[in-house]
């Protein structure tokens, strides 16, 4: 009986959930999902992490090659991040070019990554004008399950803090470059970016960590990114139902609780990390 | 089920050419991942107000052209896709308008910044404010700021919403008191 009524009217079967303040999984209205971190799964890579938050999973795999730095910004690297949302993660993408929801992310990512300044580009840089890092941070979704914004931002954190580079010297007689990978230094991470996103329904109730069925039901999102100052590096808030400055105030109190308790699991995860 | 799909296409005309993250340039299929998110930002605004259910199986197509871009780019397009519904007689919850606000370095808050000033700010905030209760639909921000200067910047972007929505009624008033 229960499925009937979910099929035919989805939308009124979620708010007899609400109302009760809860939501058919059995969650609070601002209760995440399960969170787990798998860091250093991919070996080729020179750092990589897996997310999974409830059932949607991301992975990071992050590349580092050497080019030359730009004209104009001699003393920087690059760090190009790349959301891909595969046909294989949900029936809702086709495979051929990026669709809109993964270039949106894909540019989410690389506003997160340049308003919290998590990577001084300049740290990046091997010798001014010549040489210098460029940090390919693929993000693959292999399950959709909502919240695509928070489980992508989470793996490029615990991907970058991964990451170990080879340390470089350029030979002075010939001047080409000469990659030692025996000895390897970590990422100076300098702020951790933490996501939050929000569904709002019914243009007044939200609800923390949507799943991909509250996500088409919800007639807006609010994605809030804090870092460990309780700065904010990015409000994104792509349309959707008004919010009141009030409500979005809510959003970024619960984004604060929510930075401690990601930034608490990603440090017991780095420090079970035997060093190799 | 969405009654009305939305397309937009933004073409930058003279645009200043934002910075390059790749190496070697970046490639793209009629704009980069940039102008597709701000595409959906104000494609999902759009859809907030327009009521889609009095036009089922109906495409709406809104399409921005840039012809010079000195500054506040987001909310000059916001302003323009609201008034190219309204006169198209589309109808809408609410009207809506952009507002960027930017935060120098001491601070102080700069309401529709130019192009020289968005560079030098240390964040930079577009919201969309509607109408009816000067709520926000749409916020968007570049570097960072503290809740506070956040929730100031909010305040100031509502107190200047006014002065848009007054811009909107003197035109539609110009425009229809021709004839």
């Amino acid at each position: 009986m229960a499925t009937a009524f979910k099929t035919v009217e989805p939308l009124e079967y979620y708010r007899r959930f609400l109302k009760e303040n809860c939501r058919p999984d059995g969650r609070e209205l601002g209760e995440f999902r399960a969170t787990t971190v798998n860091i250093g799964s991919i070996t080729t890579a020179d750092g990589s992490a897996l997310v999974k938050l409830g059932n949607t999973t991301v992975i990071c795999g992050v590349k580092a090659e050497l080019a030359a730095p730009a004209v104009d910004s001699a003393n920087k690297g690059y760090i190009v991040p790349n959301v891909e949302l595969p046909s294989l993660c949900s029936t809702r993408f086709r495979s051929g070019p990026p669709g809109e929801e993964a270039q949106a992310a894909s540019q989410f990512i690389a506003d997160v990554i340049e308003n919290s300044q998590i990577i001084a580009k300049e740290d990046l840089c091997i010798a001014n004008g010549k040489l210098a890092w460029v940090l390919y941070c693929d993000i693959i979704c292999l399950d959709y399950d909502g919240n695509i914004l928070d489980a992508s931002a989470f793996a490029l954190l615990a991907a970058l803090k991964n990451v170990q580079l080879p340390s470089v010297t350029i030979n002075e007689e010939t001047g080409l470059s000469e990659v030692n990978l025996k000895q390897k230094n970590p990422l100076v991470i300098r702020k951790h970016p933490v996501a939050t996103s929000f569904a709002i329904f019914d243009d007044t109730l939200l609800v923390v960590d949507p799943t991909a069925e509250e996500e088409d039901l919800a007639t807006g999102t609010v994605t809030i990114v804090t870092d460990e100052e309780d700065r904010l590096c990015s409000v994104h808030k792509p349309g959707g139902s008004p919010l009141t400055g009030a409500k979005l105030q809510d959003c970024i109190t619960r984004a604060i609780t929510r930075h401690k308790e990601v930034k608490k699991l990603i440090d017991k995860v780095i420090k079970s990390i035997k060093p190799n | 089920m969405e009654p009305v799909s939305f397309r937009l296409c933004s073409a930058p005309g003279r645009e200043a050419t934002g910075t390059d993250c790749s190496p070697g340039g970046s490639s793209s299929i009629s704009g980069g991942v940039g102008e597709r998110s701000r595409e959906q930002l104000l494609r999902q605004t759009c859809e907030a107000v327009v009521l889609g259910a009095l036009h089922p199986r109906t495409a709406i197509t809104l399409v921005l052209q840039v012809l010079s871009d000195a500054g506040s780019l987001l909310s000059c397009c916001l302003n323009a896709a609201c008034m190219g519904l309204l006169d198209a007689g589309l109808p809408l919850s609410s009207l809506f308008c952009g507002v960027t606000c930017a935060l120098d370095a001491q601070g102080a808050i700069v309401l529709d910044p130019t192009t020289r000033q968005e560079q030098e700010a240390r964040a930079v905030l577009t919201f969309a404010i509607d109408s009816t209760e000067r709520k926000v639909l749409m916020a968007t921000t570049r570097g960072s700021c503290s809740v506070e200067e956040m929730q100031q910047c909010l305040v100031a972007a509502q107190r200047a919403a006014d002065t848009i929505f007054q811009f909107y009624r003197d035109s539609a008033r110009r425009r229809y008191s021709k004839s």
